[in-house]
Formats: C-alpha cells, structure tokens, sequence
C-alpha cells in the first residue's frame, strides 16, 4: 500500500437524519503523523463525523478514505488499521492489566509472539509491571486511561481516534496523558483528538472547529489565534461558538 | 399527599412512555391464556370416527347420528369388517371405531348385557383415554336412555338390561384442561408484573442517580417506594380482570365458587408480590441483579414447584417440602379451590392466612432494610 | 475512603474543591448530602448535625450528584415539575430563582430530557436542583463532558446565585473554573492539603516559574527534563512550564541560551511568569 502525506481525506461529507443534518459537507485532510484536534460544542457534529471516519455508519453523500481505505466500501479494513479510544468504553474492569491487553492483541490480530514484546513494551513505559497481574478495576482512573490508550494503539494502527479521553481527570493526570500521545505520534502514529479541554487543543498541531454541522475553521492552534486576534483557543472557540444557531 | 401524588403521576408517565413494556406486559397474560387455552390445550375435537356394525338395528345408526352431532366427533361411514377399519385407522381416516357385535340390542336387555367395542388411535395415549371416556359416557347415556324407555313401555320397572355405573368427572366434567392452567397464569404473571417491574423500577432510579437526588429531598423515602407501587397495583389488578374476562368469556370456565373471595385472595397476592419486590429492591443495587434475583428466586419456582406444570403430589418428598415455600403455591392452591372445585371459602383459610403472613414478612423486611442514606 | 481535613465555608461562598478523581470528592459531597454518616468528625450545615438533624437539613440543601442523569423519558418541564413537588413547591413561586438558566431551555420544554445535548442536560439537572430555592447548593463535578461555552454559562449562573446569597460547594477538574471560586480547596487521596482564595493560592507559590517555547516542542520536553537546575517541567497549553530549583544559578536566560547552543532548538524563548492556579496545583505536596 502506498503511503501517502495523508491518513484521512474528507470531500463533502453529509450525514442527515431526516431532515436534521447533523454533519454539512465537510471536507478535510489529516496529515500523517500530526495531532488533530477536532473541536465543537456538544451536539455540534462531532460524534456523527467520528463514527463515518471510524466505520461505524456511512455517509449521506461525499467521499472520504481513513488509512489509505474508503469508506463507502472498506469499512472493515478502516476498523483494522486504526484505533480507537473513548472516556465511556475503557477496559474490563474485573480483568488483569496483563488479560485486557492480551485480549485486545488478539482482537486486533497481533501475532502471539509479537504481542507479547509489545505488552512488556507498553507496560513498562506506562511503569505498570509491578501491577501486571491485579484486574484494572483496582486502578487510579488516571491509570486506566493511560492504559486504555495503550491498548488502542497496541496493533500499531496507523492512527489513533481519541474521543475526550480526558474527561473529568486532573490537570496531572492530564498532562501524563498527552506525553503518552506525542510518544506514540513521534513513533509515527497519526492522532485525531476531541476534547473540551482548550489548553489541550494548543497541544495539536491543528484544530478544527465544527460549529453546527459545519468546519468553520481549520488551522494550527497559533495561526487561527492570529487571524481571530484571540490570546488563547478558548477564545478562538468562544467567537466561533456564538455564531452556532442549533443548541442541539 | 400533593407530593406523593406527583410521585404516582410521575410512575405512571414511566410506565405509559415505555409503549414495549406495558404491550408485553398486558399482552403476556393475553397470549399465554389463549395459548393455553386453545393450542396446548388436551380437549379433543374433530375425532373422525367409524362404525363396524353386522345389524342394521336403527339404534346404532341413530347413536352414530348423536355423536356426528357433537362438536367432539365426526362419523366418517360404515365399515363391514374388522378388517376394513383397521385399514382406515393405519391410513389415518378415522381414529376410533365403535364395534358392535352381532345381535348386540336383543342381547342388551338380556340377563347378560352386551359388549360394545370402542377402538381408539392412541399414537397420543392423552387423548385416547379421553376420546375412550367421551366414548363410553355417550353410549351409556344414549343405551341407558333407551334401555328406560324400553322398560317403561314393557309396563315394569327396573326389569331386564343392565345399568352400568355411570364414570363422573369431578370438577372438570368434559375434561376441559383450560381449567386448572388459569390460576397457574395467574400467579406466574402478577408475580411478574409486581415483583419483578417493581423492584426493577426502584432500583433504576439508585443506578441513574436520581436516588440520591430522591434521598435528599424532605419526601419520606418510604413513600418514594409506595408511590413506585401503586401504578403496579393498578396495572396488576386491570390485568386480573383481563385474565378472568379471558377464562370466563372467551375460554368458557366458568368460575364455580365465590367471585368475591377470588378476587379478595387475587387482591392479597398481589400485595404479598409487591412486597417481595419492594424486599428485593431494598437489597440489590442493580437492574440486573433485581432482575435475576426475582426471576430465578420467584418466577422460575413458581413454573416448576407451584403445581402449575407438573402436579406437587408426584415430587420427591423434599421437592414437596420445598414447594411449601413458594409464595405462589398458596395463591395458585387458593384459587383453584375456589375457582374450580367452588369449594366455600373455610378451606382455603389456611391459604389465605400463609399469604397474608407472607406479606407481612416481605414487608417488614424490605422497611427494616430500607435506609435513606447510602451506606 | 480516608477523608482528613478541617475547614468552613462561610455563608454565600462559591467554593471549590478540586481534585484527581479517586481522592474522595464523591464520597465528601455524600456527606454534606447527608447521604453518608462519617466514621468521625462532625459536620454541621447551616448550623445543624448532619447526622442528627438530616432531616431539617434536606429542605435547604440542593444536590446535583456527579451521575445525575434525569428521567430522561420525560419532558423538560415534566421533569422541572416533579422535582418541584418532591420538595412540596410550585414551578411558578420559584420560577424567579431559576430564570435566567430556565430561558435558554424554554424553547425545549416539551422535548424528552433524553434528547437534550450535554450543556442543556447540566441546565436542566442545575434547575431541578435550585427549584425549592435551595441556601445551599452542592455541585459534584457538574461540568464534565460539557463544551467550553457551556462550561462559562453555567459558572456565570453560579456567581448570580451566590451574589443573591447563595453558599455554593462545587468539584471540578478545570483549573480556570477554580479560578471562579471565591476560595479552593485542593484534594488529593481524601486529604485536603490546601484551601484558600485563588489570589492567597497564586501569592503562596514560591517557586521560580518560566515558560518555555521552541519549534520542537515535543523534544523540548524531554530535553528540559534533562537539564541541571531545572526541577520541574510539563506542559501548558502551546508552552512548557518549568521551575528552576532553589539554590541553583540557573537562570531563564541560561535555559534559553543552553537550548541554543547544547540541544539546537531553533525560536526559542524563556520567559518568567507568575503562577497561574494550576501552575499551584501542578506542584502541589512536593514542598
């Protein structure tokens, strides 16, 4: 397969339930090896536009391609070649940290031999050998999340969806988390990141901002703060919201 | 009382907008009452049936004539030897055969008597014996009649023939089987609806939080798991209407003893459910876990120990024991004796004074366990 | 859960308690709830017991727990009525308090509260809440999985009804929301190792605090740990933040130029700066 300079590219893509249309042609491109956050208010579209990228449902109209694959046709091998993380769905609970990461290997088709060196790899820089064996439920959430990433990225997908997977954590916690992130995108792998938090959105290399369906605006964190003349993202993110017209 | 009010209209408002629930709910009854009734039921109809008679006496022709008549029997024709009906029995033309032998009336009201013989299919051994019991009550009342008539006309009484003792059904004369199945429902469906609805119901309010919310409210939390009662008990008493509407019109069993005794033992059943389901939800703290507790503990029980399939009598003596237990043993017991025995309401003291103990204790639990705070 | 710490909130305070999740905020508001009796120690809300007088308590208290979801098969103002009958009152003699929260909802009333988006489902769990009118009010992490804009409508909400009198104790984990409160406690595995007011918190920091900014931000990271003399450093925002050990001669200008000249980072630059709220909580228990 040949790699191209992007991981996602997105012409008109619609979805409409009824008459509602909860994504209005959008179109994009994710580079490889970049931090993409995705960024709205609730209801703004972005959950609908994450599960066309992720195989989940099809598009009303347009075209797009994840990994290299279409998403109108290849939607199982979209499911394959990426990862996905959300704060909801993390782990089981009453499994070992050594079992959840052994049944996603599995899942994802990670040959027997390779997986075992990628789980000793991936706990030992989480510094979770010593809690291999005890089941995830007795873990800080800070923890869990890190592990939760780890096992998202254990078949090595070519890109990462992160679905707020930060939600309700603490400052600390938080900045553990995204070093975990630029490891795994300075081990080459593409990250696409929704999160409420703004002084994260600093940390990607681009943001986009979905406002009623719509991208309204698509550019690093800095050059976006220039053209708004806005000190920090939330600001960016305030001028932009107040322009929504659906609450919902 | 503006307060519980509004908890009661709230419960009602849960139970209208689930549409699914409340279809399954009030549909169950429905379904498993005709299903019974009707598909599973072992009342016989349509039997084909033949004749093998050597005399044209006219008296068996007109028997033949009565049982075309009933809606049990169909008299298919005549057949001239043994041979012939067998035949027809193994093709599956008919599946019983009245064989008369030859000279049969004159030897009825003989010093000696006649032999008729009934020959039935029984490939299913249950409706056979059934069709042989129909069977022989018909061609003993039909005989019996004319044997009377013969003698009355003879100028003496109880002279010649032979009066065979007459085979009485108690309780259940034409065997219908939709009769003893109806207090089964009963007790298996509102045990569903007040225990198992009930307790699912409070416990969904600890899981989506709302419970904390509840608790921390001047509302007395008692009355929060009473409001949570009384639709139950509405629906609950609505669906034992629609059930015995069901047995007396549309099943035709006819309720034998006192309709205000059913439904005050009905009445003291469903409370005594409630109260399990009030027990179960001050125990458990989540929808799954009230869901098997009921359904495992309560309802599935109450199909196998109850006498609701299989009869209690023909346990293992243990297993009897067990099913002494059962709080819908007592209830089905009750019912039935007063349903379909029509027994007077003293026998079934004892019944009744089990129930009502019952519910005393669920409810005594479920208070002494209720707590308004979380730990 | 251990919970060890003395304080007291005055009346009308907006206070916040931050903390990771785990360090026992829950299990804190249960017991101001009156949901929970302590082991030890005592608790008095508006002056009384909360084990002895709960029940007096539970008419002045309004409580929004963390998972609160609503009755999300029924409507907006279904929901808003039944609470209000819970506490025996009527929507309308209340109606005044909850305004102007109430208004951006209004176009929805009769929508299920299942179909609401995220902000509008908070709105409306915050109504339900504040219906009986409540002198105090306890908020366990009610902002998270909300947008940004949200997030601000519903914090200005709370400055309007801690300025009509109102005690408010609220969680979070958004370090500009603590920044709202007028005092803040920090909470880490059930203990509280610090409340005061954000400026006392901010003042008390006694760190030497710089920003740092380079084109490699992610080798940037990485190589400042590295660095003799710096003590500390994360992330934060589009900079990284460091502190400079006490005792040390390094210098904001030193980092910057050894960023120059030993590691090769290109557009770099070193400033100071004052603590911000996080920066105190980033750093805090390492005295």
């Amino acid at each position: 397969m040949e790699k191209s300079g992007y991981v996602i590219e997105v012409e008109h893509l619609t979805k409409r339930f009824g008459n509602f249309t909860a994504v209005d042609d959008i179109s994009f491109d994710v580079r490889r090896g970049e931090i993409f956050g995705f960024l709205g208010a609730n209801g703004a579209g972005k959950t609908t536009a994450m599960r066309m990228l992720t195989g989940l449902s099809f598009p009303t109209s347009g075209k797009g391609r994840v990994a290299g694959f279409d998403i109108w046709t290849q939607s199982e091998l979209i499911k394959k070649h990426i990862g996905y993380m959300s704060q909801k769905f993390a782990l089981y609970g009453d499994l070992t940290v050594n079992d959840n990461m052994e049944l996603f290997a599995g899942i994802y088709g990670v040959p027997k031999a390779e997986a075992r060196s990628r789980i000793d790899l991936l706990l030992d820089r989480l510094s979770l050998m010593p809690e291999k064996n005890s089941p995830v439920k007795d873990l800080p959430q800070g923890w869990k999340q890190k592990l939760a990433f780890s096992v998202a990225i254990i078949h090595r997908p070519e890109i990462v969806f992160l679905d707020e997977p930060t939600g309700g954590v603490d400052p600390a916690a938080r900045r553990q988390f995204w070093e975990l992130i630029y490891e795994a995108v300075d081990e080459g792998i593409t990250a696409f990141v929704t999160t409420h938090y703004m002084d994260e959105a600093e940390y990607c290399n681009r943001i986009s901002m979905m406002v009623d369906g719509r991208i309204d605006a698509l550019d690093s964190p800095h050059a976006l703060k220039e053209k708004y003349g806005a000190s920090s993202v939330a600001e960016v993110f305030d001028i932009l919201a107040r322009g929504a017209e659906r609450s919902e | 009382m503006k307060e519980f009010f509004a908890f009661v209209r709230k419960e009602f408002l849960h139970i209208f907008r689930d549409r699914k629930t409340l279809l399954v709910l009030v549909g169950l009854p429905t379904v498993l009452i005709v299903l019974f009734g009707f598909a599973i039921s072992t009342e016989i109809r349509n039997v084909n049936i033949g004749l093998l008679s050597l005399d044209d006496d006219i008296s068996v022709l007109r028997l033949m004539d009565k049982l075309d008549r009933s809606e049990y029997f169909t008299y298919v024709g005549r057949f001239d030897s043994e041979n012939a009906v067998n035949e027809a029995m193994r093709r599956g033309e008919i599946d019983a055969a009245l064989v008369f032998p030859a000279g049969f009336v004159p030897a009825m009201y003989g010093p000696e008597g006649a032999e008729v013989s009934v020959l039935v299919d029984a490939t299913n051994p249950n409706n056979a014996s059934m069709e042989v019991m129909y069977l022989s009550q018909i061609i003993y009342g039909y005989f019996g009649e004319d044997m009377q008539a013969a003698a009355m006309s003879a100028g003496h009484s109880g002279g010649g023939g032979r009066i065979t003792p007459n085979l009485r059904m108690l309780y259940n004369p034409q065997l219908k089987s939709s009769y003893n199945f109806v207090p089964g429902i009963m007790g298996l469906i509102l045990l569903l609806i007040c225990a198992l609805m009930t307790s699912v119901s409070i416990v969904r309010e600890k899981e989506t939080g709302s419970m904390e919310v509840l608790l921390v409210s001047p509302i007395k939390p008692i009355n929060i798991v009473l409001a949570k009662m009384i639709p139950y008990f509405v629906i609950s008493c609505a669906i034992l209407v629609n059930i015995l509407l069901l047995t007396i019109f549309v099943l035709k069993v006819p309720v034998e003893g006192s309709f205000f005794w059913m439904i005050l033992i009905s009445l003291i059943y469903i409370i005594l459910s409630l109260g399990i389901g009030m027990f179960v939800s001050s125990i458990v703290r989540t929808q799954i876990t009230a869901t098997l507790l009921c359904g495992m503990i309560f309802l599935v029980p109450v199909m196998m120990f109850s006498g609701m399939l299989y009869p209690i009598e023909s346990m293992p003596v243990a297993l009897q024991w067990f099913a002494q237990v059962i709080p819908a043993k007592w209830f089905i017991e009750a019912i039935r004796k007063i349903m379909i025995e029509g027994v007077p309401v003293r026998y079934v003291t004892t019944e009744i004074l089990i129930m009502v103990g019952l519910a005393v204790l669920f409810f005594t639990a479920a208070v002494v366990k209720f707590k308004d705070r979380l730990d | 859960m251990d919970l060890e710490g003395d304080f007291t909130i005055p009346k009308g305070e907006l206070f916040g308690i931050i903390g990771p999740d785990g360090a026992g905020k829950t299990t804190l508001f249960r017991i101001l709830a009156t949901l929970l009796r302590p082991d030890e120690g005592t608790v008095t809300v508006e002056g009384m017991d909360i084990v002895r007088d709960y029940r007096t308590i539970r008419t002045v208290l309004g409580y929004m727990p963390g998972k609160f979801s609503l009755y999300s098969d029924l409507s907006v103002r279904e929901n808003l009525e039944f609470f209000a009958s819970v506490f025996g009152k009527d929507v309308k003699e209340n109606a005044g308090l909850i305004e102007n929260i109430y208004c951006r909802l209004r176009p929805f009333e009769k929508r299920k509260a299942g179909n609401l988006s995220g902000g509008m489902k908070q709105k409306l769990a915050l109504c339900c809440s504040l219906i009986h009118s409540p002198s105090v009010l306890l908020l366990d992490e009610p902002t998270t999985g909300v947008d940004p804009s949200s997030r601000r409508e519903l914090w200005e909400n709370l400055a309007e009804l801690r300025d009509k009198g109102m005690t408010i104790i609220v969680s979070t984990a958004y370090m500009d929301e603590a920044d709202r409160c007028g005092k803040v406690a920090m909470m880490k595995s059930g203990k509280f190792l610090l409340a005061a007011s954000p400026s006392d918190i901010v003042s008390g920091f006694g760190k030497r605090l710089a920003s740092v900014r380079s084109d490699d931000m992610f080798r940037l990271l990485h190589d400042l740990r590295s660095m003799e003399g710096v003590g500390k450093c994360y992330t934060f925002g589009d900079t990284h933040h460091i502190i400079l050990k006490d005792g040390t001669d390094m210098t904001e200008e030193l980092v910057g130029e050894q960023l120059v000249s030993v590691y090769g980072h290109t557009g770099v630059q070193v400033r100071r700066i004052r603590a911000s709220l996080e920066d105190c909580y980033m750093n805090l228990g390492e005295e």
